[in-house]
């Protein structure tokens, strides 16, 4: 059985900043070292930015907690070294069950489109992801990049100024004080930076309890993803079952919001309802069991000057769809270049302000399709229980119905349509890799694209020639020449056309297109991207 | 202005009226409130198009 979230990873030892006469400096401070703080501090650090990462704890996170992790996800890791981590230990699922009631509606195959690197999803223990970001900063510090987790570091204050901020740290050996260039607060839904800054948290629109249990089956179980609407073993209710490495089986059942935490987390409570839900003769071993409360809501804005949030300090939603921390990886690489480029002063300060937009967009659609999730689960009316119940029924018979059955739309990467870095467009081009879009994997000769893309701007030819490098801004952008494109790689870049050329952010978001290869209108293409000649604001309609 | 203004209605309304009740016949309140979204659904899938759709919405709700 598992049982790594109960090692220290990242012990306490007293840092030479304790015995300064002065508070030290530091250009980059992250507060919590979850999954998001991780990924933000590796990126920055694989960028060259010297990065401190503080946590009130020592360890990974207990128990699985977010379990889903999407091909996004999957491609962040490639590229900060770990992907391979990641795909080597999760689980792989493609088929699902829905049940409705006593009984089993249809199920589905995910059938993920061919052609890429990374599967659709695959399931890992929130520990195991923490893990590998931990050994992979350890290998970064082994190479000498200057990143450092300090473990039993809690942030009591802050205070905040417009260079910077000053924080003191409690730890075991009493109090010190650090200030920083930038703060970036993932410190989770809770967030001790946001409530001591005082900043608002708003748009509650959904609560509820779910309790999340571990356990360890005895015999084999189907590598599937079932989910029940109204079981008899939680009525009215909602649950789900789904594989995690090591024989560990994540149960989630959804509780309502008006009950008694403490009695429910009681195994003499919760063993029955397990018993009950996979029947009396399954032999299982309870392994963790937790009670998490979920809202869906944000701060109206991610950046505060020099202190930044990123993933749930900054947004929260409801767990159907894995949109947590999926949406957190992609809030630290938005980030990290962003920030990047402003300390280095390549890029104008309100670059970082595109951050604030990007993500607030992303988190509106996270937040949309979770509460729409969530009104499909639970209805909140008799007419709107009347209908879910009438496309569970349909369901079982008619195939239209399914695409209306919702119990969670997994993730996939916000496209940021319309937002003020995006460049010139082609609309005869494929939809999918429009500005704003992901750039999407196709197999190359021996490879992949993902692979090929790296983390700084890239200027793509399909079918045509690109330089091998240029220089624009004092950025180097890198160029790679597809000039006999493969069939998905057409499919994906191409569509009808015979030759394109794209330009790539270090996200590896696309940021300008074109049908040829014009000089000057990468240049501009690139400014803009830089934050240096942006578009007006990015709408919501786009 | 709109698709729905165009169709045809019903060829033999009183068949179809007659159908439609007949259908919720010895069912209680809640079978037919069941069955009444079931129907909706159904249609509705056969109509598809979003802007028809909307509108019949729209013409449902200022029709009460």
């Amino acid at each position: 059985m598992s049982k790594i979230f109960e090692t220290p990873l990242y012990p306490y030892v007293r840092s030479a900043d304790q015995d300064a006469a002065e508070p030290v400096r530091h250009p980059v401070i992250i507060v919590g070292a979850g999954p998001v703080g991780l990924a933000a501090a590796i990126d920055l650090a694989l960028q060259d930015v010297p990065v401190v990462v503080l946590d009130e704890n020592d360890k990974v996170s207990f128990g699985s907690r977010a379990i889903c992790f999407s091909k996004r996800t999957l491609e962040i890791m490639d590229r900060l070294g770990c992907g391979g981590d990641y795909v080597d230990k999760g689980v792989l699922w493609n088929v699902g069950k829905v049940f409705f009631g006593d009984r089993k509606v249809y199920d589905f195959n995910l059938l993920p489109e061919d052609g890429h690197k990374r599967p659709a999803f695959i399931n890992l223990q929130q520990y195991y992801c923490e893990l590998f970001l931990v050994e992979r900063v350890r290998a970064l510090q082994a190479e000498g990049r200057s990143i450092e987790i300090r473990g039993n570091s809690k942030v009591s204050a802050i205070e905040t100024e417009e260079t910077g901020s000053r924080i003191t740290v409690e730890t075991p050996d009493g109090p010190y004080n650090l200030a920083c260039d930038w703060l970036i607060a993932c410190d989770g839904a809770g967030s001790p930076v946001r409530r001591m800054m005082g900043l608002d948290f708003i748009g509650r629109v959904f609560e509820d309890n779910f309790l999340i249990a571990d356990v360890t089956m005895k015999a084999d179980f189907p590598t599937e993803r079932w989910f029940w609407f109204d079981p008899p073993f939680n009525k009215g209710q909602s649950a789900l079952l789904h594989k995690q490495p090591d024989g560990v089986w994540r149960i989630d059942l959804q509780l309502g919001w008006d009950i008694d935490k403490d009695a429910e987390k009681k195994p003499e409570r919760v063993i029955p309802r397990l018993k009950q839900m996979l029947g009396e003769e399954v032999e299982f071993d309870l392994e963790w069991v937790s009670i998490y409360t979920f809202q869906c809501r944000r701060m109206e804005k991610f950046r505060h000057g020099r202190v930044i949030f990123a993933g749930d300090s900054a947004h929260q939603v409801s767990p159907f769809g894995a949109r947590g921390a999926n949406s957190g990886f992609q809030d630290a690489e938005n980030l990290a270049w962003k920030l990047k480029l402003v300390m280095d002063g390549k890029a104008p300060d309100s670059l970082l302000d595109t951050y604030d937009q990007e993500r607030v967009y992303a988190a509106d659609e996270n937040i949309l399709n979770s509460s729409r999730a969530t009104d499909f689960i639970t209805p909140k009316s008799e007419i709107s229980r009347i209908f879910r119940d009438a496309v569970l029924d349909l369901s079982e018979t008619e195939s239209f119905a399914r695409p209306l059955v919702n119990s969670g739309r997994l993730s996939v990467p916000a496209i940021y349509d319309g937002s003020p870095l995006n460049g010139p467009d082609v609309v005869s081009l494929p939809a999918r890799t429009r500005p704003g879009s992901p750039a999407v994997d196709a197999p190359l000769d021996g490879g992949w694209l993902m692979d090929q893309l790296g983390g700084g701007f890239q200027l793509l030819g399909v079918g045509c020639e690109v330089p091998e490098s240029l220089s624009v801004e004092g950025i180097e952008v890198r160029g790679l020449s597809l000039t006999v494109p493969g069939e998905a790689l057409a499919a994906r870049y191409l569509g009808e056309a015979a030759q394109a050329v794209y330009l790539l952010r270090p996200d590896q978001h696309i940021a300008a297109r074109w049908t040829g290869f014009d000089v000057a209108g990468v240049e501009k293409a690139l400014r803009r991207a830089l934050g240096k000649d942006m578009n007006p604001t990015m709408s919501k309609e786009a | 202005m709109t698709k729905t203004s165009q169709t045809a209605g019903f060829a033999r309304p009183d068949d179809f009226y007659a159908d439609l009740l007949a259908v919720h016949e010895g069912l209680t309140k809640a079978e037919s409130d069941a069955l009444n979204a079931r129907l909706i659904l159904l249609l509705a899938s056969r109509i598809g198009d979003a802007d028809v759709l909307k509108d019949c919405l729209r013409r449902a709700k200022a029709a009460g």
